[in-house]
């Protein structure tokens, strides 16, 4: 009989705000230990939280991204427990009423195909310092500089059935909060990590005991973790015993998890709400001004990449709605539909569906290609060589797009000789080369250097016809193979007149040129 | 001449009777002479008062002045103060030396008052007597066998021997009224929200409020235009107009200064748990508002009998919270021998706190332990609202109310420790200003025939400071309980 | 409800508080007598009474989000137990 593996997760983002969450102290990663903790951050007597605005927002705009409840009332409350890089002796979080409940994130799963994972919530939090466990004659060092940096907890539903599915979750989440810049998705640095709760059961039984495994900072890790896990499971329940609710620990090392807390020491954490903080009231007005400054989200804009029209565009959108529109007229439900009201704003490039979803990615590829579009240059050209040319050159620098020393108007430009001929595409590739080098911002960059190189295609029909005549009158044998019928002999000969020419000839006009003169 | 008011002080030095240096040396030697017999300060700041004081005198000269310039005063032990030790009356803070000011300390600082010294409290504010500070008790200047009150007994007894004009307090549970009841001064709780807990050491975050001692409401008057504003560093600090606190003292109101005021007497504060003494003065004292013109109602606030064990779900639940940052990691006491790391949090705070300290911890924690926490806390927080609501009820009916404010005077050392819910029952009347937020005031009616302080409550509904500090300047205008000074302050 | 032994040690536990085999029955006896105190809030009706957590009706201020604060661990650890190269030293955690 086979086993049904349920999946939750719970993601800790660390907001990219300036300061922290309750504290005017820096967020910056990498300070010499206890510099940015302040007095608030260390829990001195007599210090008090005050919060964090730009925190706030964040999880605003994060509840909007997923399509959740903005909860305009919620309480921050604390979380009591020992340990010493937990300063207050309590975290404050949030617990009954947090500022984002439900919502949801699209995944494509390997067996089941495009699924929505439901999320219960998403709460502001503050996070703990850190222990550094080298030897400190036989004890722990304590720095917590990361003491107070804001976090949003985004809690699933257990919906997901497989490693991969929880992958993709974690992966798709990691590139909305990214998207809509509420976190650098740093995982290495910790800003992006994963609790995975992890069940399994008979399928159509309901949910077997979980155990939460803690940390999980790489999307390899991830994986790993629960597989392990569930092999584990599978393992106990198989031998006749059964799963203890706990808490585990992954060890990369040993590719395997292990227990965390012993039973006996069940925490308690006697929420209560923050006396310190009266409740967190979010009106109408700030959540209507952050849906207005929202960036267009990935899956609008794949769509709006591929649509070919306006109308083709709406079409999309209502087709992926999940229920049946058909009912509906296209301008009805384009009111009342405010991410497509934006994005109709913006143009469609009929791209296909596999290159509109590679510039979506991330959002400066998304933008790099469109502000290369809007520079003058064909949205398919674009596309090409924004996946094509930039992105390899980009993997050779090991930079991202944004420092990309070639910027989308000096592209735009380079695609603008190709398209009327001035270059063929294979010197634009020499020119983009150059201007890699040099860096390149302007939209006259490209003719700076085809003019200097002097690389301007040869279209002269005169020039041309003699450069022909040439390679005619000195190549008597090939001619001679071509006419006795070897159609390679030709491409011999137009390989000729385009070295004649040092590649600047027009190869389209070479082509004419050669055969009407061989008749 | 240190034994003078506030408001007289102020005058002479702006006169230039007299000079702050003068002054602050003779308030230090005062403080040093009874010290031994009261133990009302933990630290005497003797250098540092002085060049304060200095600095008040230049600042004079220079018509630069604050409007407090040059007086000294002594802040409750339980307040940061940059430089300054800050032990909060217990053993887990006795080396601990403040790197910031409060709130209400800067403000004090601005308006130009000399700060001579931190004065001895319960331990953590946890008390009604002052008999569990590590530092010892303090004790009560009209009888040195009796307690001053607490949990501000320091401040209090410190203000009731003319040691120094005025001092700060705080007050989460009656821990300014009682003591000033107790020691035959005025102590005034404000409004929650008036003036900032920044730098105030939390014992119970919504209750905790920070106010002022002096002989006189004209005096608390003075101290709460310093104390009282806006602070950003506290999510809970109210943002509202600047209030100017003696506003209404000058008015002249002829004869019958009160006209018009309705006083109401709650029912439940007038019951058969008074001391016979302690009821008979404030029945005279209340005879004393209707001469001058008041008239009075009676009052129903059923749900008030219920403030002690409603404080005892709440405050205690706080305190546990609160007080887990002293955990032997980044100040304050550390055990010196332990086992691992939880024995280091164990013994750290089984040895850095008292006995009612730790008990209040537990109790704390218990009500919000699982299972609990519906029971206890949440339980208490309903029964607030509904004591609340009989306050509000009450406002529709009178101006003011009026008690005693604590059931009996100050009582003898040790009489009370041995049954805690006995000494938490002296807070019966002052809890619940705290539990609602409004703000109330003792002033002194009265003595009884062993010549102990009997203290009046003036409650009043929220931001009705400068009309309760009116209503007991028109009472001392006509009274003289507040000049009264014990044997061992008049002795000299 | 009544509070047992066993919970004035549990509690103690949580709140990281050595209670000594001497002293357990005492403060056993004291917390014990408290309680009986609070239990009187038993007896109140408070169905759909909202709890009271905070002394005024107020929503919460927040602060623009802007560093403000400058390096004091210098202050701040002057006071500390135990440090080293910038770090409060704590016995060994095990997790
Ligand atoms: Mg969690
Ligand atoms: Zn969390």
């Amino acid at each position: 009989m086979t086993w049904e593996v349920v999946i939750g997760l719970e993601t800790h983002a660390q907001l990219s705000t300036a300061s922290k969450i309750f504290s005017g102290a820096a967020t910056a990663f990498g300070a010499a230990p206890n510099t940015p903790a302040s007095a608030v951050d260390i829990a001195l007597p007599g210090v008090l939280p005050v919060l964090n605005k730009g925190a706030v927002e964040r999880a605003i705009r994060f509840g909007l991204a997923v399509g959740a409840t903005i909860n305009t009332l919620s309480v921050f409350a604390r979380k009591n427990y020992f340990y010493p890089d937990l300063p207050k002796g309590y975290q404050i979080s949030q617990f009954e009423i947090p500022v984002v409940n439900g919502g949801e994130i699209a995944i494509v799963s390997p067996t089941r195909g495009e699924i929505r994972v439901r999320l219960t919530r998403a709460h502001l939090e503050e996070d703990a310092g850190k222990s550094l466990h080298e030897d400190y004659h036989g004890m722990t060092g304590i720095d917590l500089n990361r003491a107070g940096t804001p976090l949003l907890e985004i809690v699933s539903e257990p919906d997901m059935r497989s490693s991969d599915e929880a992958v993709a979750y974690a992966k798709s989440l990691h590139e909305l909060v990214r998207w809509i810049e509420i976190c650098d998705g740093n995982m290495q640095e910790g800003s992006f990590r994963c609790d995975a709760n992890v069940s399994i059961r008979r399928p159509g039984e309901p949910l077997g005991t979980r155990c939460e495994i803690k940390t999980l900072n790489s999307f390899r890790f991830l994986q790993q973790a629960i597989d392990f896990e569930v092999r584990r499971q599978i393992a106990v329940i198989e031998d006749g015993g059964t799963i203890v609710q706990e808490t585990r620990l992954y060890d990369p090392d040993r590719n395997q998890t292990r227990s965390m807390r012993s039973k006996e020491d069940a925490q308690d954490y006697r929420y209560f709400p923050d006396p310190d903080l009266p409740p967190l009231a979010i009106d109408r007005g700030w959540i209507e001004r952050v849906r207005r400054d929202m960036p267009e989200l990935a899956p609008m804009r794949r769509l709006r990449f591929s649509a070919t029209s306006r109308e083709h565009l709406v079409e999309l959108v209502k087709g992926g709605a999940g229920v049946d529109l058909s009912e509906m007229s296209d301008q009805v439900y384009e009111e009342s539909n405010p991410a497509l009201q934006a994005s109709g704003q913006r143009p469609t490039h009929g791209l296909t569906l596999a290159d509109a979803s590679a510039l979506v990615q991330d959002r400066a590829t998304a933008d790099y290609f469109e502000s290369t579009v809007a520079g003058g240059a064909d949205a398919k050209a674009a596309a090409n060589w924004v996946l094509g040319e930039v992105a390899a050159a980009l993997n050779r620098a090991g930079i991202g797009i944004a420092a990309a020393p070639v910027s989308p108007a000096a592209l735009a430009g380079l695609l603008a000789r190709i398209a009327d001929g001035t270059i063929s595409g294979k010197i634009a590739k020499e020119i983009f080369d150059a201007m890699w080098a040099s860096g390149a911002r302007g939209a006259r960059d490209a003719d700076a250097i085809i003019d200097a190189k002097g690389l301007r295609q040869i279209s002269d029909e005169g020039a041309i016809e003699r450069l022909v005549d040439e390679v005619i009158a000195g190549n008597a044998g090939i001619v001679a193979e071509f006419r006795a019928g070897r159609e390679k002999a030709f491409n011999s000969l137009v390989g000729k007149v385009m070295a004649a020419s040092r590649g600047k000839a027009n190869p389209g006009q070479v082509n004419a040129i050669l055969r009407r003169k061989l008749g | 001449m240190s034994d003078g008011t506030l408001a007289a002080l102020s005058r002479r030095l702006a006169a230039r009777e007299i000079s702050s240096v003068e002054l602050v040396a003779e308030t230090l030697d005062r403080i040093d002479a009874h010290q031994k017999a009261l133990n009302a300060f933990v630290t005497v700041d003797r250098d540092g008062a002085l060049a304060q004081a200095k600095a008040a005198d230049a600042a004079r000269a220079k018509g630069a002045a604050g409007p407090l310039a040059g007086i000294p005063i002594a802040h409750k032990d339980v307040l940061m103060t940059a430089g300054l030790p800050t032990t909060c009356g217990s053993r887990m803070l006795a080396d601990f030396v403040a790197p910031y000011d409060a709130h209400v300390v800067e403000g004090l600082k601005r308006a130009g008052t000399v700060l001579v010294g931190k004065t001895n409290m319960d331990e953590f504010a946890m008390g009604s007597s002052n008999e569990t500070s590590y530092f010892g008790p303090v004790r009560n200047p009209w009888d040195l066998d009796r307690v001053p009150g607490g949990s501000s007994g320091g401040s209090a007894a410190a203000v009731a021997a003319r040691l120094v004009p005025a001092a700060t307090g705080t007050d989460t549970g009656g821990s300014i009224r009682q003591p000033a009841s107790l020691t035959g001064i005025c102590g005034l709780k404000p409004t929650y929200g008036v003036a900032s807990r920044y730098g105030l050491i939390a014992f119970a975050s919504s209750l905790d409020t920070p106010g002022p001692f002096a002989q006189t409401a004209e005096d608390c008057a003075l101290m709460m235009n310093a104390m009282a504003g806006h602070d950003p560093r506290d999510s809970t600090s109210l943002d509202r107009p600047v209030e100017d606190y003696t506003r209404r003292l000058s008015r002249s109101k002829g004869a019958r200064p009160l006209e018009g005021l309705r006083v109401g007497l709650p029912r439940e504060y007038f019951g058969k748990g008074n001391d016979t003494e302690v009821a008979a003065a404030v029945q005279a004292a209340v005879a004393e508002f209707v001469d001058l013109g008041a008239r009075t109602v009676e009052v129903g606030l059923p749900a008030v009998d219920l403030s002690v064990p409603v404080y005892y779900g709440i405050a205690p639940a706080a305190a546990s919270s609160n007080l887990s940052r002293f955990d032997g990691v980044r100040y304050g006491h550390r055990a010196a021998r332990y086992d691992d790391l939880n024995d280091m949090y164990r013994k750290t705070r089984a040895e850095g706190f008292g006995a009612e300290v730790k008990r209040r911890i537990l109790v704390g924690t218990y009500v919000l332990s699982h299972g609990y926490y519906d029971a206890y806390y949440v339980k208490a927080q309903q029964v607030r609202r509904l004591i609340a609501d009989d306050y509000a009820r009450a406002w529709r009916e009178c101006d003011i109310l009026v008690g005693p404010t604590a059931p009996s005077p100050a009582f003898r050392f040790g009489d009370k420790t041995d049954d805690p819910v006995q000494m938490y029952l002296n807070d019966i009347y002052t809890i619940a200003a705290n539990l609602t937020g409004a703000p109330a005031i003792s002033i002194p009616c009265g003595f009884t025939r062993a010549g102990l302080p009997i203290g009046l409550q003036i409650q009043g509904d929220y931001f009705s400071e400068a009309a309760i500090l009116d209503v007991a300047h028109r009472y001392q205008q006509a009274t003289d309980w507040h000049a009264r000074v014990p044997r061992i302050a008049a002795a000299e | 409800m009544t509070l047992t032994l066993d919970q004035v040690r549990r509690i103690a536990h949580l709140a990281r508080i050595e209670i000594d085999a001497s002293e357990a029955d005492a403060v056993h006896a004291k917390l014990e007598s408290i309680f009986e105190m609070i239990n009187r809030l038993q007896a109140v009706d408070t169905q759909g009474v909202v709890p009271m957590s905070h002394a005024q009706d107020v929503s919460l201020p927040m602060r623009e989000d802007a560093v403000s604060e400058t390096d004091r661990r210098a202050d701040y650890q002057r006071v500390a137990p135990a440090v080293e190269d910038g770090l409060y030293l704590v016995p060994r955690v095990v997790e």
